[in-house]
């Protein structure tokens, strides 16, 4: 039963990441990410992983989504440049038909399932995973530790130099995120928008061709700009 | 949003549910699924929701940007401060063995604190992440 539903979240995977990738329009596409991540999540409680099953749900499609919702609303919602779509296998497909990637990636994909074929079997409790400190956690925890939820005892006392490392990266991506965008952020006044009184209308689709007069990327609007105001600015 | 009166009314209800939610998330991790990271997101989760509906200035003055920026820095510094302090009192870095009368409480005391690091600094960067990509381009903020 679990092996059905397994494969049944799997197959679910699969078909929205091709629905994902024929997507031109991205509102739809940052929504579909979000469902591959709760199809994730579902994936993960039935494989037991409930604290990876709730990082996925409330991370990769809660978190992830709204940052790519809030920076669709800067940029628009549509691809406008349709040659980008390698996926367009159909008659239509522009000046090359795109087989040398697909033999790519017909390779790469067999190199990596032959890869999988060394990998020992899942669950068996012979894995060389089971066997070095696993057992001790388990039988020891309660004693040692004084708390019920192993997973807990692991990641805090056990594994507590992993977690602080963890969090020394998260503070990192944060100051790294900081630096890039309040470098980047502009001073003049353009028509662009950000979330604000008027919070979600932002993001309606329909929206996103009126901002391709001033996107923030088509660096047609470079006169716009005082130079130095931005990190690098200066640089001839 | 100020006509949407059914998301307007509807965040007021869900937002305290929300914070007390990761506030179970963070305190029950010893007996559930869960633990100071996922506790952070959905503390954060919570003022991100309320900025989607009310606006970034009027969740700004609820806590202000330079807030979440100190809290991510905070909790780290938290981590490792029950790190030193394991080491002053004679033990390994991070053993918490020592932090209380017997090893089982100061196991507790350790676990308790450092989650509380983890949480404040998830909460911190997700929230100033989020400030950042929902201000640019916005000149008043």
């Amino acid at each position: 039963m679990d092996l059905i539903i397994d494969f049944a979240l799997l197959a679910l995977l699969a078909v929205t990441s091709l629905a994902i990738l024929r997507q031109t329009n991205l509102f739809a596409a940052v929504t579909l990410l979000a469902i591959f991540s709760f199809t994730s999540a579902a994936l993960f409680t039935v494989m037991d992983a409930v604290d990876v099953a709730f990082t996925e749900a409330a991370v990769g499609a809660g978190f992830s989504t709204i940052l790519l919702l809030a920076t669709l609303s800067l940029v628009g919602g549509r691809v406008r440049t349709p040659q980008v779509r390698i996926v367009s296998l159909t008659a239509q497909a522009p000046s090359r038909r795109p087989t040398f990637p697909l033999v790519v990636v017909l390779i790469t994909g067999g190199i990596l399932v032959y890869g999988t074929l060394d990998m020992p079997p899942f669950g068996d409790p012979d894995n060389p995973v089971h066997r070095h400190v696993a057992d001790h956690y388990l039988l020891a925890s309660e004693e040692e530790i004084g708390i019920p939820n192993v997973v807990t005892s692991v990641l805090a006392s056990y594994r507590g130099y992993d977690t602080l490392g963890e969090a020394t990266v998260v503070f990192t991506a944060a100051v790294g995120v900081m630096v890039l965008l309040s470098g980047l952020r502009r001073r003049d006044s353009l028509g662009v928008e950000a979330w604000g009184e008027e919070g979600l209308h932002d993001l309606d689709p329909g929206l996103g061709a009126s901002y391709s007069g001033h996107d923030e990327m088509s660096g047609a609007d470079e006169e716009g700009e005082r130079p130095g105001e931005r990190p690098g600015g200066g640089v001839p | 949003m100020s006509d949407q009166v059914i998301l307007r009314v509807t965040t007021k209800i869900l937002v305290p549910a929300i914070l007390l939610f990761a506030l179970y998330v963070q305190f029950h991790a010893d007996f559930g699924p869960g633990g100071g990271f996922q506790a952070g997101v959905v503390f954060a989760a919570a003022f991100i929701l309320y900025a989607m509906v009310f606006g970034l200035r009027r969740t700004q003055q609820v806590m202000p940007s330079w807030v979440s920026r100190l809290c991510a820095s905070l909790g780290v510094l938290l981590f490792i401060m029950v790190g030193f302090s394991s080491m002053l009192r004679g033990a390994h870095f991070l053993d918490y063995s020592v932090l209380g009368h017997d090893p089982l409480e100061g196991q507790h005391v350790g676990i308790l604190l450092i989650e509380i690091g983890v949480l404040v600094t998830v909460f911190g960067v997700i929230l100033s992440i989020f400030y950042f990509f929902a201000a640019r381009g916005r000149e008043d903020l």
